[in-house]
């Protein structure tokens, strides 16, 4: 009885804790579906947002396998270029397939494959593994341009990517395949954020931390690593849909290379490793940096350097900032928020 | 099988063999670094670019060549110093995936800063051996190529001088061997991995040469990372023989898949199949065929 007087007493505060709790998510609601589709400008949506998005819902993908599983993968930029290929080919060759099991089936396709190039991580540890998941980078990339049949025998190898509708809705606006992209990978990262708190997700952790001392509590090593391969293929290949479908608009095996796959990685390295947050807000910077220093090129030394100098000074700035989140931020640009957060926090009250 | 087509699988037997002493030559120097700190330098690629292309222009600007040789080296000296000064030694206890992703980012500083400063466009590079090839016993082999192997042996040999008959070679395999206890009798660290870091600057310098002889320098030429990659996992990460036999291994098995087993399926398999190989070994043997087996405790 006592017990439940307590909980009866807590009950006002719990309200207030659920108003502060859902009012970020609502916040992101209305900006989201009210705010952009509205006011956003077509160089908003197309250069950024697009990008953004299939960047981040990538990043999310990669970051349950290397951030949450600790299964380093080079090779994520192959199994977005699956998921892009085999939506490409599903939507061609079956008739009348809705977009959404178009690309529930590329997720899948994806899935599989990241299931058999993971399959050699039962074996293999840390560098070993990070190696062999080159070879799906370079085998896929080799067999999407050797093989006509995946881009229906194009002869340029670049096909443009279909009409998009969802019941007859044609999304082929800017501002539709906004909406398209926003809605995916809210769900997709829904999805992965209730992941990462059950049960699965905790072995996830554990494997990663010791994967000795996991098999000794009695964790399945084997299915989690495996398990880990498929969910992060199938939402990193419908990340490639995003990216082939709505922002690019072509389907071509050379946009999926190895720098996309490095680019991934460091968005979640930038971001934070094991965050959620963090691969949208590294994926953001990552986005917008190259536009923000080309602006600041050209505005501190007008057009006095060529584009391969700024280029060249864009890898070094990339690279050095690497260098500087692992050295002075280990978690991350989702560290730095959280600070920012709190020190605003104590500051207001 | 007809005498010729024993000739010719002898002659593509050969000429892989030779060009998988190219593999091993950036392959020695992951292994030196991964030995004795435990990371793997993605870098050194972009190390191999920055060596070439530092030397070829200053060559172009008429510096004489042994000269240009040793400013070189010189440079990379200070490089491999500056990097373990202010990469490594902050990073220092970190996670060998914190310290291999830093060396990603350290690839993309020196590529962009190599290009940077000596432009971006293709050099030629002629290092005066002649690249006739000549014949053995009815099987043509190329001349520049046995060079480049007999440099790589030579090399190979003197770093295993260094390593068994130096005081800084010992301490080098103290810290190989335990990092801990190298430091607990009282060796320097960061003057070790400087001086590692350097070492393996002196083999992307020599890797640099001989590679960017043979394709010209440019941006590809660090690109080579993704050919000795293979190579490092089929030998062990931790091995200078391991380097040696894996680029052997792989040159030899790839142009010959190249040959026989390209026609099959349209060709252009060299970008896959070094890796397709390594897999395959690496599924029986884990750490690779020279590999140090690690013991896993709770």
């Amino acid at each position: 009885m006592a017990v439940q007087a307590l909980d009866a007493a807590r009950l006002p505060v719990d309200w207030v804790k659920l108003v502060q709790k859902l009012a970020l998510p609502t916040a992101l609601f209305v900006v989201a579906y009210g705010v952009v589709p509205a006011y956003a400008s077509g160089y908003l949506v197309e250069a950024i947002l697009l990008p953004f998005l299939a960047l981040s819902l990538a990043a999310v993908g990669l970051n349950l396998l290397t951030g949450y599983c600790g299964q380093l993968s080079l090779g994520s930029s192959a199994f977005m270029a699956v998921g892009a290929f085999a939506a490409y080919n599903f939507n061609l060759r079956v008739e009348g397939l809705p977009l959404a099991g178009t690309m529930i089936l590329a997720g899948i396709s994806a899935a599989g494959f990241g299931v058999v190039f993971g399959l050699p991580s039962l074996r293999l540890r840390g560098f070993y593994l990070a190696v062999s998941t080159l070879a799906a980078q370079f085998f896929v990339q080799w067999a999407l341009t050797k093989f006509g049949w995946f881009s229906n025998d194009n002869p340029s190898g670049v096909i443009s990517a279909p009409h998009l509708a969802v019941a007859g809705l044609s999304l082929d606006s800017a501002t539709g395949r906004y909406l398209l992209s926003v809605t995916t990978v809210m769900v997709l990262t829904a999805l992965v954020w209730r992941l990462v708190n059950s049960a699965t997700g905790r072995n996830f952790i554990a494997v990663r931390d010791n994967e000795t001392a996991a098999r000794v509590i009695g964790v399945p090593v084997l299915r989690t690593k495996l398990l880990a391969f498929a969910i992060s293929s199938f939402i990193i290949g419908i990340a490639g849909v995003l990216w082939a479908f709505t922002y690019l608009r072509t389907v071509e095996p050379a946009g999926f290379n190895l720098d996309r796959s490095f680019q991934i990685l460091f968005i979640i390295i930038i971001g934070g490793l094991a965050s959620i947050r963090g691969a949208f807000l590294g994926a953001a910077f990552i986005v917008v940096l190259p536009l923000f220093l080309s602006r600041l090129g050209a505005f501190l030394f007008g057009g006095l350097f060529d584009s391969g100098v700024l280029d060249m000074s864009q890898r070094i700035v990339l690279g050095a900032l690497i260098i500087i989140f692992l050295i002075a931020e280990p978690s991350g640009l989702s560290a730095l928020f959280d600070r920012l957060k709190r020190r605003i926090g104590s500051r207001s009250s | 099988m007809s005498y010729y087509d024993f000739l010719f699988v002898i002659e593509v037997l050969v000429g892989g063999l030779l060009s998988g002493v190219m593999y091993s030559l950036v392959a020695i120097g992951f292994v030196l670094i991964y030995k004795t700190s435990g990371v793997l330098n993605f870098a050194q690629g972009s190390m191999v670019l920055f060596a070439a292309l530092t030397f070829v222009s200053l060559v172009e600007r008429r510096v004489p060549f042994a000269l240009s040789l040793l400013i070189t080296f010189a440079v990379m000296v200070a490089l491999g110093f500056t990097i373990e000064r202010t990469v490594l030694r902050p990073l220092v206890n970190r996670s060998p995936m914190t310290l291999f992703m830093a060396t990603l980012g350290l690839s993309y500083i020196i590529e962009g800063a190599a290009q940077l400063i000596w432009g971006t466009q293709v050099h030629g590079l002629d290092l005066g051996i002649d690249d006739t090839p000549f014949e053995v016993g009815g099987v043509l082999i190329s001349s520049f190529d046995l060079l480049a192997a007999a440099i790589a042996a030579a090399m190979v040999a003197g770093l295993s001088a260094f390593f068994y008959w130096t005081r800084i070679g010992l301490a080098f395999r103290a810290v190989a061997d335990d990092q801990f206890a190298a430091l607990a009798v009282g060796l320097r660290l960061p003057r070790i991995w400087g001086t590692v870091w350097t070492a393996a600057g002196f083999v992307a310098l020599v890797a640099g040469l001989l590679w960017g002889a043979r394709l010209g320098v440019q941006f590809s030429l660090s690109l080579i990372v993704l050919k000795a990659l293979p190579v490092l996992v089929l030998g062990g990460f931790d091995s200078i023989l391991g380097a040696i036999v894996g680029g052997l291994i792989i040159g030899a098995s790839e142009k010959l898949a190249e040959v026989y087993l390209g026609p099959f399926v349209g060709g252009g398999i060299e970008g896959w199949f070094a890796y397709a190989l390594a897999l395959v070994v690496l599924l029986v043997r884990p750490s690779g065929l020279f590999g140090q087996k690690t013991v896993e405790r709770v």
